[in-house]
């Protein structure tokens, strides 16, 4: 083989074809990137809680509306679901199909849970006249809070269509692909639901 | 090396599929869940129970098991360690964590001085002038 045919190959120098990655290779860092787009979500209405968290337009403040022990019990729900789905992920690595679906049930449940008794205090403070249109502090805890119970409404429901899913077609690798990332996104959950819990209701309280 | 402990007795016949991700154990995960419940309680119990004389040591210790409990979750549920993806999930979650402190230290800093310099009190100051 001579230099010039060499040179005329470009095969020799870079490569023609394109790369081909197994299915689904990319999909956790994917995932992961939009988590943390949606910790930078969080991060601005922190921020913007902080900062009208003392504007309260002579309405009630947090000593008045905020209930500890129901917050505990709210804390303790989204702590339990964050353990149960742990547990049915150590069912799918097992490739146990039954045990997967007993857990991902057992994390709706305790889900659901978190979600009855947000809404339960979300309709307490607006039945009482302390609605999101009361005050700035309100309004910024609304959001904040309102924001992070919609993601847990998302996650049931994706919770939900997964059970479908893997009950329907089993532990597939797409199903184990889909189920890791829905294990980020309901932990996520409850990492974020820390910094509530700190800055908007024990802060709020001392 | 990178991957070789993820690839441990767990992955065991059935699915043969490509997997570098570590889904724990049973261990780490009740470690972890033992350690956010300390440190979930111990916040609570300290603020329902009226708190230290001094604010500012209830608030700091509310803040550091926060952090610690963030901490706990990171690494026992999340199983965030430096070698998955090859380092790249701790890599974004490190600059999320700078991109979030600059966010909010910053914001509460700029919006707090604000306050301090709005017109009322420089008209107070006016007054005060002979």
């Amino acid at each position: 083989m001579s230099t010039v045919t060499q040179l005329q190959n470009p095969a020799a120098y870079w490569e023609t074809e394109p790369h081909h990655h197994p299915e689904g290779a990319s999909t956790n860092i994917g995932f992961w990137v939009y988590l943390m787009s949606d910790c930078l979500m969080f991060a601005v209405l922190f921020a913007t809680y902080g900062v009208l968290h003392g504007n309260l337009a002579a309405g009630p403040g947090p000593k008045d509306l905020f209930d500890l022990e129901l917050v505990a019990v709210n804390t303790a729900m989204l702590l339990f679901s964050s353990i149960t789905y742990g547990f049915a992920m150590l069912r799918m690595v097992k490739g146990d199909k039954a045990g997967t679906l007993k857990w991902l049930a057992i994390t709706l449940f305790f889900g659901l849970c978190f979600l009855a008794i947000e809404l339960y205090e979300f309709h307490h403070m607006i039945h009482v006249g302390a609605g999101p249109q009361r005050s700035a502090f309100l309004s910024a805890f609304f959001t904040l809070v309102g924001t992070h119970g919609l993601h847990v409404t998302f996650g049931s429901i994706w919770l939900i269509t997964l059970m479908v899913q893997v009950s329907k077609f089993g532990l597939t690798s797409a199903n184990q692909r889909r189920l890791m990332c829905l294990s980020l996104f309901w932990h996520f959950l409850d990492l974020i639901w820390i910094g509530v819990f700190t800055v908007v209701y024990l802060m709020g309280v001392i | 090396m990178a991957h070789s402990h993820n690839h441990d007795a767990h992955h065991g016949a059935g699915h043969g599929h490509e997997d570098h991700h570590d889904h724990g154990s049973f261990k780490s995960y009740m470690t972890g869940f033992v350690l956010a419940v300390i440190l979930t309680v111990i916040p609570f119990g300290v603020v329902m129970g009226g708190g230290f004389d001094s604010r500012l040591m209830t608030v700091g210790l509310v803040v550091l098991c926060a952090i610690a409990q963030v901490l706990v979750h990171m690494i026992y549920f999340l199983h965030m360690n430096s070698s998955a993806e090859e380092g790249w999930t701790l890599l974004s979650a490190l600059f999320t964590i700078v991109i979030v402190g600059i966010m909010i230290a910053g914001s509460l800093w700029v919006m707090f001085h604000l306050n301090t310099n709005m017109m009322p009190q420089m008209n107070h100051e006016l007054q005060v002038m002979p």
